[in-house]
């Protein structure tokens, strides 16, 4: 597949900058300077980028509690996620949600929230506004793996599919459901498996590989820009990082028992890694343009902490402000 | 002059949701049997026919999902109406209600807004029992971000059903169905009734009797026995539960110096608790006689008639609970 220079280097660029900014909080969370829990999406760049890089600006996005990729993906600003995680004022939310709660409705990242599974119903709701409007708009749900556990994941399935939603179900499998492996979780069948029994179209995807994100996510937009109905995609991938924050047993929960050939092994499946290899072996980019890039990137990182570092907090005053009833 | 039209509470609902979906194409009504009357009475009339299946969309049995479907779609710019036929099925709901719905505009620091209605129906009577006669009212006022409102009469159920859909946060619309046949004067043309406000149905100068939704008319009845004796009992009719109209209450109790609370819902820890406090707060010097609540036992709906005689109050429990006042 041929793609346009300017594309790849977008998606490596968004991939950069997701990467960049997630390790840049690691050492502000051990210093204890963020308090907000963070839930990294250092690994997963792929799955964001891939998929929301195939969206456009009026499509719609909700995510999860490890929604700072799909936030900066979906064309969020670097400065206002920055200043939510240190809950300024200037956040995208006002420093009233955190981490956990991003959102930037003119790019079309409608929310983030972690309660499990708890946007999917949303994002098929969204889907319901464009139908009804004929607007041609398609909807994304970011959720894991864990939340295939909750009911209300089956009644969105089944919704969506009887009225033939534009939702794209994004089911980012990193293996893990907070501490607990997923095979302790459900019995070992794919997860794909169970939207196929709602009469969805799915696919199973190499999350770590930015390239088949896309072309799946272009299919699966154009789909749902048919009215061919919901597409349910798993994405097969992993954190690099603890559930929350850089490493679950450094900060003293020790939950993190997975083993160290399972993380050695994903390491080695970096999405970044194995995209700069392409990069470089179709001379699509060469190692200084990816070190430039890399410096740019990292350049935005630190303006965007001191924005957010400089920004006022939220005034004590101000504690009801966005309070109606 | 004509006499003005009459219209049953539940077709003034229905004329609200007519007008507000010719209004505005971003209404829509959706949720379990509002194609069937057998759910839903004769509040959802013609409307599949007028507005077709996009737009009146019945619903598989999900509440949870469904409730927040409706929620995305008012996240994405739509003026969704989410009915439950029976309060009781909120319970599977209170997820997408809760979580999203009532905190979205605060822990998005304003950025975007949910105008969602949530209209519950409490089914109360019938032989039911527990899980088809609940009023949950008081657990959803007791949450930052909704709105709750409870319509006695047939005019304030069309105006307020309006107000909640225009309202462009959300609104739960509680209404009864022990009302749905209640004819009273609606007007024809379109109004809402202000949310947050409540109404003086009776005035009087011996006693207060807050009351809401079908407890209005209760209290009314009550009202008129002890008008016969020279009692001139005060009719509170709240028509929002939240947020409350508390002036109205304080400037009556503080006329009157007695308050008598009559609710549809559990006593304890209820919204009857709420206006004691309030009254506690803010006017006790005011009262001549402790508070007295006319409210459900704590216990669940029962099923045999002889024991809902027991559980559900009347007026002549008012008249007793103002008779100890005096």
């Amino acid at each position: 597949m041929d793609y346009p220079k300017d594309l790849l280097q977008q998606l490596y660029r968004m991939m950069v900058r997701i990467r960049l900014c997630e390790e840049s909080f690691v050492e502000p969370i051990l210093s204890r300077e963020i308090h907000t829990p963070c839930h990294l999406y250092s690994g997963e760049e792929a799955v964001a980028v891939g998929l929301c890089s195939a969206l456009s600006s009026t499509d719609y996005v909700f995510g999860n509690h490890r929604s700072h990729g799909h936030f900066l993906a979906k064309g969020g600003s670097m400065k206002a996620m920055m200043a939510e995680i240190y809950c300024r004022d200037s956040g995208c939310s006002r420093g009233r949600g955190g981490s956990m709660h991003l959102i930037a409705p003119d790019v079309g990242m409608l929310g983030s929230a972690p309660i499990v599974a708890g946007t999917i119903s949303l994002a098929v709701g969204a889907a319901l506004a464009s139908s009804i409007r004929r607007d041609r708009r398609v909807a994304v749900s970011f959720f894991g793996d864990g939340a295939v556990g909750e009911g209300v994941f089956y009644e969105s399935l089944n919704f969506a599919a009887l009225k033939k939603l534009p939702v794209i179900f994004a089911c980012e499998n990193n293996l893990y459901a907070t501490h607990m492996p997923v095979r302790e979780c459900r019995v070992n069948r794919p997860i794909f498996r169970i939207a196929e029994s709602f009469g969805i179209e799915t696919c199973s995807v190499d999350g770590n590989d930015v390239l088949q994100v896309y072309e799946a996510g272009r299919k699966a937009v154009e789909s749902c820009r048919e009215d061919s109905g919901p597409v349910f995609m798993e994405f097969m991938t992993y954190r690099f990082r603890g559930h929350v924050g850089p490493d679950d047993n450094i900060q003293g929960t020790h939950t993190d028992i997975r083993p160290k050939e399972e993380i050695t092994l994903w390491l080695a499946k970096d999405p970044i890694k194995r995209f700069e290899q392409y990069l470089t072996e179709n001379k699509y980019m060469d190692e200084d343009g990816l070190q430039y890039v890399k410096n740019e990137v990292m350049a935005e990182v630190q303006e965007a902490r001191m924005f957010a570092k400089n920004s006022p907090i939220p005034e004590r005053e101000e504690l009801t402000k966005y309070v109606f009833a | 002059m004509s006499l003005p039209r009459k219209l049953q509470y539940s077709l003034a609902i229905n004329e609200a949701l007519h007008q507000m979906m010719e209004k505005d194409e971003d209404v829509f009504l959706i949720g379990q049997g509002v194609k069937s009357p057998w759910y839903v009475g004769n509040t959802a009339n013609d409307l599949l026919d007028r507005f077709g299946e996009a737009r009146v969309v019945d619903t598989p049995v999900s509440e949870n999902g469904i409730t927040g479907a409706a929620v995305g779609a008012a996240i994405a710019g739509m003026k969704p109406v989410v009915i439950h036929p029976r309060m009781d099925f909120m319970f599977f709901a209170m997820d997408p209600i809760i979580n999203e719905a009532a905190n979205w505009f605060y822990m998005n620091g304003g950025r975007t807004s949910v105008p969602v209605v949530f209209w519950g129906i409490i089914n109360r009577c019938g032989e039911q029992a527990a899980q088809h006669s609940q009023a949950i009212h008081g657990m959803f006022a007791h949450v930052p971000g909704l709105k709750v409102v409870m319509p006695a009469t047939a005019y304030d159920a069309k105006g307020l059903m309006i107000a909640a859909i225009q309202d462009p946060n959300p609104v739960v619309f509680v209404d009864e169905r022990m009302l749905y046949g209640l004819e009273e004067p609606v007007p024809k043309e379109m109004y809402s009734v202000e949310i947050g406000k409540g109404l003086i149905r009776r005035e009087g100068k011996d006693a207060t009797v807050v009351a809401v939704s079908l407890m209005v008319h209760e209290a009314v009845k009550a009202a008129d026995i002890l008008a016969a004796e020279g009692v001139e009992v005060e009719v509170i009719d709240l028509r929002t539960v939240k947020p409350l109209d508390r002036e109205l209450i304080l400037n009556s109790v503080k006329k009157t110096g007695r308050l008598v609370i009559a609710d549809v819902g559990w006593q304890s820890f209820g919204i009857s608790g709420e206006i004691a406090a309030l009254v506690a707060e803010r006017a006790l010097d005011a009262l001549k006689a402790p508070v007295v609540r006319v409210a459900l036992p704590d216990c669940p709906a029962p099923a045999s008639i002889n024991l809902e005689k027991a559980y559900y109050p009347t007026a002549e429990d008012i008249v007793l609970a103002v008779g100890k006042l005096l």
